[in-house]
């Protein structure tokens, strides 16, 4: 409903101005023409897009979409929300979106199949451990002994085989509501997530869980950097790109961090 | 007649003869003709080359095959331990319903609400409720682990259709036999043990084997609550490369094993098939 | 009195009375034919004898002992009383020895070693010794009526009941079977068999027995029977089944 009434009055918006000015670096680059079609995850989650609902432009993710999306010449109303999975994000062939922004980590391997945006968030990996293990020092070599679990499909997975490597298997999930739901079985004493999402998990989510520590972001020459997700070869990239550089030197997008993202000084880093 | 046989071949063989060798014709230049219109069709399409490049990518297959392999092994595992229970809790389900004595009556309510249940859940519900939500209560490590609970929910789901299938047995079993046995003094029990089970097992052999082939493809939804099986480590994969070619990776894995099963039970239930004949 | 005696059995299947109030006395060592046409009740009445049916009304004294009485566990009376049937009812998935020694072994105890001596003794005696290791469908039906009288034989026996066991075989297989049974009437065993091969009543059977809709219209040594009935039923039966 909500959705609907927003592009009702996208679609007003877009016959009282028409499209946008000629020359401008998205012009007729757009999926559908004067419209930026935004994909987020199903759902999205805390503290990337709140309630679910990125229509409000509430949340981390939701917020940099309507600056970026602002940047580029679009107005609020001509931005159009979809939905997507990490899978169709990656699929061959034409997308149902002119960006897809769901904590996608920027990789090598992903970039030769699809292209990503400048970073927009350098995301440090965190430890969140289970209400039994919340005294665990943060070193590796205590970290080494838990069970661990994480969600498959993020880099959190290579990040444990790589830099943890722990005693026993790892067990993998679907999405955090699942590693959740591991955690609150005692099947599992920790789990990997990007720092914003472990927080937001220990706050809300998994009573008497602990955000334990932190690796560094920079860690390696790897550092796990949140980019926009684009069918390869896109023309629209530059125009993202450049957006994107414009709010990072003008302030805005630390602003934005600054309201939607705990402070994340307070996690200790692991050694 | 005689001569026509002395000379080789009477002239129903040869007409015959004749007759297979055109069926063989029609049938080599038809499959050739659709081998061929896949091979030189299906690369002309516009976005045959980004579908290679992602479903049917050589380096990723190479680099992602070994810790495919490796991840089978699991599955191997879950289904080794998993399948004689399911025999064995299966049969117990089917003796269950099949009970005649009125002490007796629970146990024939519970098998029915058992196979009800459980072949009208998807499996997949079966295995997150009993996965997550058994180890929920409470249950100290070892005895909270996903591979117990997510196979005790294949292994319950499985019996009830097993239990229908060897119910199904018994039934084709004609009742002269069990009439045959108690003639000669034997009980309802030692007539349904040496007499009728025999049978009705052997006669649905082929169809519990479709059922440890159905089985072994769904040990993979263990996936779902931790277990980093085939299916799980090919989508790890697919997300670190972007590529979907793991699943590819894992489906050829999948046939090498299912394939031959697939063989062998319909080639027992062809014969079955002649036998009754 | 006498080895098997039924008074006034009733057998019903819903409506339809099967058996009507039969009697019939069966001395030891005799063999009693039952003839009559197929829906008589000939096949129902053997079953009932050996209990796979629960008589509705009557008695059944095996050795003066009521085994009707429907508190009886059926289990002890099948053991004495055995039965063969017309389509033989062989365990397919056993070779012709397991066949004949299961129910020894089950019922009365015994090892596979301890019987087979007297169990190969039975298949020597019926002109089966090379057919042992057989299965059922390796053999003939004559051989399998064969092997069905040995399993039951192979129990030990004190009556046996024979339902049409030569109606399901080949014309030229009959003989073999029939042999089997003068050759049990040697050796002292009673037996009650319901049959439609009249030159072997007539020749073999110490009494027939007529049926007709659930009853015994007649009862006569065979000579009597089948040379001068005196009802008119069994006369019409006879000039049918003679002819």
């Amino acid at each position: 409903m909500k959705r609907l009434f927003t592009m009702t009055v996208a679609t007003c918006a877009l016959m009282a101005t028409s499209a946008l000015a000629d020359g401008h670096c998205a012009a007729g680059k757009t999926l559908a023409d004067g419209k930026f079609t935004i994909a987020t995850g199903n759902p999205a989650y805390f503290p990337w897009v709140m309630d679910d609902a990125p229509e409000s432009g509430k949340g981390f993710e939701a917020a940099v979409a309507y600056a970026v999306a602002g940047e580029m010449g679009f107005a609020a109303e001509d931005v159009v929300w979809v939905r997507s999975s990490f899978d169709e994000a990656i699929q061959p062939g034409a997308k149902n979106f002119d960006v897809n922004m769901q904590q996608y980590s920027i990789t090598p391997e992903r970039d030769e199949v699809v292209d990503f945006s400048a970073p927009y968030y350098t995301a440090p990996m965190a430890v969140l451990v289970s209400p039994g293990a919340t005294d665990t020092a943060p070193t590796l070599a205590a970290l080494k002994g838990l069970k661990w679990g994480a969600v498959g499909s993020t880099t959190a997975v290579a990040k444990l085989g790589d830099v943890v490597k722990p005693d026993s298997d790892l067990l993998l999930y679907g999405d955090n509501a699942d590693v959740n739901a591991a955690m609150s079985a005692n099947q599992i004493d920790a789990a990997l997530f990007d720092l914003p999402t472990a927080l937001f998990l220990s706050a809300v989510m998994i009573e008497g869980s602990k955000v334990i520590g932190q690796f560094p972001a920079d860690e390696g020459d790897n550092p796990d950097q949140f980019g926009m997700l684009m069918e390869e070869g896109n023309p629209l990239k530059a125009c993202v790109d450049a957006a994107i550089t414009a709010i990072t030197d003008n302030g805005t997008l630390a602003a934005i961090e600054a309201e939607w993202l705990q402070s994340t000084t307070g996690v200790p880093l692991i050694k | 007649m005689s001569e026509q046989k002395a000379a080789g071949m009477t002239r129903r063989a040869i007409f015959e003869q004749k007759q297979r060798r055109r069926a063989t014709l029609i049938a080599a230049s038809s499959t050739a003709i659709v081998v061929l219109a896949l091979v030189v069709l299906i690369p002309m399409a516009p976005g045959w080359e980004k579908v290679q490049k992602s479903f049917f990518n050589g380096a990723v297959l190479a680099k992602s095959f070994p810790k495919l392999l490796e991840a089978f092994k699991i599955n191997i595992m879950i289904f080794a331990w998993s399948a004689p229970a399911i025999a064995v809790l299966g049969l117990l389900i089917a003796l269950a319903r099949d009970a005649k004595s009125p002490a007796l009556f629970p146990l024939r309510i519970f098998g029915a609400a058992f196979t009800d249940v459980f072949r009208g859940v998807p499996v997949i519900l079966t295995v997150y409720l009993i996965g997550f939500g058994i180890p929920g209560l409470g249950l100290p490590r070892p005895w909270n682990s996903p591979y117990i609970w997510g196979s005790l929910a294949l292994i319950l789901t499985y019996s009830a259709y097993v239990a229908e299938i060897f119910r199904s047995g018994i039934d084709s079993v004609h009742h002269s036999q069990r009439a045959a046995a108690l003639s000669l003094g034997l009980s309802e029990r030692q007539a349904m043990r040496d007499v009728i089970l025999p049978q009705a097992v052997r006669n649905v052999v082929p169809s519990q084997m479709n059922m440890l082939i159905a089985l072994q493809k769904d040990v993979s939804l263990l996936s779902f609550i931790g277990p980093v099986e085939i299916f799980r480590q090919a989508g790890v994969f697919k997300s670190l490369l972007a590529n979907f070619t793991p699943y590819v990776g894992a489906a050829i894995i999948f046939l090498i094993v299912t394939i031959p099963a697939t063989r062998y039970a319909d080639y027992l239930m062809a014969r079955q098939t002649r036998e009754r004949r | 009195m006498a080895k098997l005696e039924l008074r006034h059995v009733i057998k019903r299947f819903g409506d339809v009375t099967v058996c009507d109030g039969i009697d019939l006395d069966v001395e030891a060592g005799q063999l009693v034919c039952l003839i009559g046409a197929s829906g008589a009740g000939k096949s129902t009445l053997l079953r009932c004898i050996n209990l796979l049916e629960p008589i509705d009304e009557g008695e059944i004294f095996l050795d003066g002992q009521d085994i009707a009485v429907p508190a009886l566990d059926p289990q002890t009376v099948r053991a004495r009383i055995g039965i063969v049937f017309q389509n033989f009812n062989l365990f397919p998935h056993m070779t012709a020895l397991e066949n004949a020694m299961l129910a020894p072994r089950r019922v009365r105890g015994l090892t596979r070693a301890a019987l087979l001596p007297e169990v190969e003794a039975l298949f020597d005696r019926f002109g089966l010794a090379d057919r042992m290791q057989n299965y059922p469908d390796q053999l003939s039906g004559g051989q399998q009526q064969r092997v069905a009288i040995v399993r039951a034989l192979a129990m030990r026996p004190e009556v046996m009941l024979f339902d049409e066991i030569t109606s399901a075989l080949d014309p030229q297989l009959v003989g073999e079977v029939l042999d089997v049974l003068l050759l049990l009437k040697q050796q002292g065993m009673t037996m009650v068999m319901a049959t439609h091969e009249m030159g072997f009543a007539r020749q073999a059977a110490n009494k027939v027995c007529f049926l007709k809709d659930g009853k015994v219209i007649e009862e006569a040594n065979p000579t009597r029977l089948f040379d001068h009935p005196q009802h008119s039923d069994t006369q019409a039966f006879l000039s049918r089944a003679l002819k």
